[in-house]
């Protein structure tokens, strides 16, 4: 069952990558685009493609029936979801398999199992890794609470069980604040929801998101290391690198091999990303989630491993094994991406969809320009403002700031505001040089110096 | 007649969320600065506001339909 014609799913750089791997696997590639994307690059990339609707994505990359209509009309055989739009949407992995398709990813089951966050935490605990310590249900009782925080451990989140938009919700850092402010989130949450029982969640302070690249077939699992993406704005990724420079070996160990225990329990299919936060102070780590696709961030792990990930998918979901064991998956070198957005930094990061005027790119060694432009495309206003990604691989993580920082100076995009300024000042500054950074560092960057 | 135009190409709405009333209906009053409409742009929502008082007149694109920077979207007299 190899799969010999890919319906890519998707748009932007992330259609045009899925093109490149599949054409190194001979596979036909059918590109989807809506009355938006027509003049798009991967749709000139592809060997075909076909038109599923108008602009808005919800009459066109989100529409399951239109997409499986389309990939039935040109005779795939698959389908690539990519990242964002269906990838993780059980309904549309089971259309595909009701279609008799192959859906490049794990099966629906297991994507609902992993996009349930109760599911995924009780999935992570049989599989002993370990996750965010809190409260095993909803409580009401104040000393109860301090017992519970005593053994979970200050800070504790207090979080209105019937909760949601951040009310009711309250940090406290010792008993005292606990006995204090518990019976306010109560009054609150009672207020707001009718029910005044919350739960304890322990707060990891200056917590860094790394997150653990796995690879399944059903039989076994392997691991392609970690990747830091500590460096975010409103939980969007800027700025990612493989390895984290914050793990020691020991750490990192431990930290890869629980993401395989977890992926191993599932009998995991296809790509996927543990993710945690982990705590610099006391070396622990904690699951957040798993994601069932490809990463954005991935050329990262490409970099670092030297595996083409994207095939390596395709591959699988056609039927094969891995084509390689975990001690053959090697770590050379440190990479980094920052992603280059259509957006203005200097005022409130406003979109700037536009025409292309002017596109200058540096692809010295060890550089990579993964994106979807060309000089007099213009990029829509209806999808997300990520242009492309910069991606840079040295032989450690202060060579790659200087790759990174010289490849950003050589990248010009006129035509559009982007992000390429705010990047180059983080590939400046002391603080991002020597790794010193956690979650909520770079909003507070951004506050003081744009 | 003073026309309101889209700052900004993209997706216009004429009411602040699904199934709410529409930010001005014909015979209102309104005040420069005032909200007419929401642009979604990238996955942001941004705020079109009058750029003069007038009488709100009506709404000259649809909702949910495509916008080009500079296009005309409300009319006010």
């Amino acid at each position: 069952m190899t799969i010999k014609r890919l319906l890519i799913a998707n748009r932007g750089e992330i259609a045009v990558r899925i093109i490149k791997a599949a054409k190194t696997l001979g596979i036909t590639t059918i590109q989807v685009y809506s009355e938006a994307d027509e003049t798009m690059l991967a749709v000139s990339m592809a060997d075909e493609s076909v038109c599923i609707g108008p602009p808005p994505a919800a009459q066109s990359y989100l529409d399951i029936d239109v997409i499986i209509a389309a990939a039935l009309e040109m005779k795939a055989d698959a389908i690539h979801p990519g990242y964002g739009f269906l990838a993780e949407n059980a309904a549309f992995v089971r259309a595909v398999k009701d279609a008799g398709l192959i859906f490049v990813g794990p099966d629906a089951n297991l994507i609902e199992t992993m996009g349930n966050k109760i599911a995924a935490r009780q999935t992570a605990i049989a599989a002993g890794v370990p996750v965010v310590p809190g409260s095993d249900g909803a409580i009401s009782n104040l000393d109860e609470a301090v017992g519970v925080a005593e053994v979970i451990g200050y800070p504790v989140m207090i979080k209105a069980a019937a909760g949601g938009g951040g009310r009711g919700i309250r940090i406290a850092d010792d008993e005292a604040s606990l006995r204090r402010l518990a019976p306010q989130a109560q009054a609150e949450a009672l207020a707001a929801f009718g029910d005044d029982s919350y739960y304890l969640e322990y707060v990891v302070v200056n917590a860094r998101h790394i997150e653990v690249q796995v690879m399944g077939d059903g039989d076994d699992v392997v691991h392609f290391f970690e990747r830091e993406c500590s460096l975010q704005r409103r939980r969007q990724k800027i700025w990612e690198e493989a390895p984290s420079a914050s793990l020691d070996a020991e750490t990192r160990k431990a930290l890869c091999e629980s993401a395989v225990n977890l992926a191993t329990r599932v009998g995991y299919v296809g790509a996927g990303t543990v993710e945690y936060l982990y705590e610099e102070a006391t070396g622990r780590f904690f699951f957040i989630e798993m994601n069932t696709r490809i990463q954005v961030e991935h050329p990262v792990t490409e970099f670092i491993t030297g595996f083409d990930l994207v095939a390596e998918m395709i591959r699988i979901a056609g039927g094969a094994k891995l084509s390689v064991r975990q001690d053959d998956v090697p770590l050379n070198g440190h990479s980094i991406e920052v992603r280059i957005n259509a957006e203005n930094p200097a005022f409130h990061f406003l979109p700037s969809p536009g025409t292309i005027t002017k596109l200058e790119t540096a692809h010295d060694g060890g550089v990579r320009f993964d994106h979807f432009l060309y000089e007099g495309y213009t990029v829509p206003p209806f999808y997300d403002s990520l242009l492309g990604k910069l991606i840079v691989h040295g032989q450690n993580r202060a060579e790659a700031i200087a790759m990174l920082h010289a490849a950003l100076k050589s990248t010009k995009i006129e035509g559009v505001e982007t992000t390429i300024e705010l990047l180059i000042a983080l590939a400046e500054d002391d603080n991002v040089k020597m790794g010193h950074f956690h979650t909520g560092w770079l909003e507070n960057w951004i506050e003081k110096n744009f | 007649m003073t026309d309101i135009q889209s700052p900004l190409p993209g997706t216009f709405y004429f009411t602040p969320s699904p199934g709410e009333p529409q930010f001005k209906n014909s015979g209102d009053a309104v005040s420069e600065g005032d909200v007419i409409g929401l642009v979604e742009v990238m996955k942001t929502f941004v705020e079109v506001k009058a750029t003069a008082s007038g009488i709100f007149d009506r709404y000259v694109i649809g909702n949910e339909q495509p916008v080009q920077a500079g296009q005309t979207i409300a009319k006010l007299t």
